[in-house]
């Protein structure tokens, strides 16, 4: 399983699931920050990536590369959006906090 | 021995940059820690082979998306200082959400290094060709098997693109369109833009 190098799949799974963890922590931590909070989705994204490459190079299959490329786009959309939204959010309330925003009553 | 050390290295940073994107003061800061990462992350990519993703995650993370959050972050005035009220009462919270998240992540991976089961055979059909540079061979199977989902892939961006434009788009109170007026333009001779003087030498010529 590894190599050479001693560098398994465990070593880029391990570094995949702690990336993970502060994405999530991160978005716990910072609850009232949004623009942290989309960066913390963004590091989870990345973590996902870490992993889908690891394994598409671990099982010498590239459709994990192809995937992670859509994971990307998907990735740069949702950031794309979220910070559009939350421009004109802050154009009409002059302030970004989320505890505020219940306008929808949800 | 020298991809052992390298891929501690980026793994070290990559945690790093993570742990100080999250627990930054400044949001700006936070965005050159997530840069960092994503760097580190692109590193780690190239060490396994995969340079095409690797480059991909630079140019449209660092090159776009960090680049983007940098401009938001900039153009919002807003006290960064009281947005951060609630990050100790969250603490607790947060940490053992992580832990538990953490733990079944390891319970996971031994469990996958226990020996996986084996749900089906991998055919192998993707592997791509082995002299080939994993540009070319992402882009054989991108353009092949994956055509349609390549087009919804550019179907997304576009709509998010169009969503992005028309969200932020503010119509101005004058009517015009943000600071064009096509009218006005279309009306314009050249009579109304250049004049014909013949100075004397040795004057200016008074606009």
């Amino acid at each position: 399983m590894t190599g050479i190098t001693g560098i398994g799949i465990e070593h880029y799974l391990v570094v995949g699931a702690i990336l993970f963890v502060l994405g999530v922590l991160g978005i716990f931590l910072n609850r009232k920050n949004i623009i942290v909070i989309l960066m913390a989705i963004e590091l989870i994204l990345l973590s996902v990536n870490i992993q889908l490459v690891a394994f598409s190079a671990f099982l010498n299959d590239l459709v994990g590369q192809v995937f992670a490329m859509f994971v990307l786009t998907v990735a740069a959309g949702e950031a794309a959006i979220g910070l559009a939204i939350l421009v004109i959010y802050f154009r009409g309330r002059g302030t970004i906090a989320v505890d505020d925003v219940n306008r929808m009553k949800g | 021995m020298i991809q052992t050390f390298a891929f501690y290295l980026f793994a070290f940073f990559v945690i790093a940059s993570g742990v100080f994107t999250i627990t930054s003061r400044n949001p700006v800061h936070s965005v050159l820690w997530l840069i960092l990462a994503f760097f580190n992350a692109a590193g780690l990519m190239v060490l396994v082979g995969a340079e095409f993703i690797a480059m991909l995650l630079v140019i449209v993370y660092v090159g776009a998306v960090a680049v983007l959050f940098l401009f938001v972050v900039m153009m919002l005035d807003i006290d960064f200082a009281e947005l951060r009220g609630g990050f100790i009462k969250n603490f607790p919270l947060g940490l053992a959400i992580a832990l538990v998240l953490l733990a079944e992540l390891v319970l996971g991976i031994g469990a996958y290094r226990a020996g996986s089961l084996q749900l089906g055979v991998a055919d192998g059909t993707s592997a791509g060709l082995a002299g080939e540079s994993n540009t070319a061979n992402i882009g054989v199977l991108l353009y092949s098997d994956y055509i349609f989902l390549f087009e919804a892939a550019g179907i997304i961006l576009l709509v998010a693109m169009i969503g992005a434009i028309v969200l932020t788009y503010r119509e101005r109170p004058d009517g015009a369109r943000g600071h064009q007026n096509i009218t006005k333009q279309n009306m314009r001779r050249p009579e109304d833009a250049t004049i014909m003087t013949r100075p004397e030498i040795g004057k200016g010529v008074e606009l």
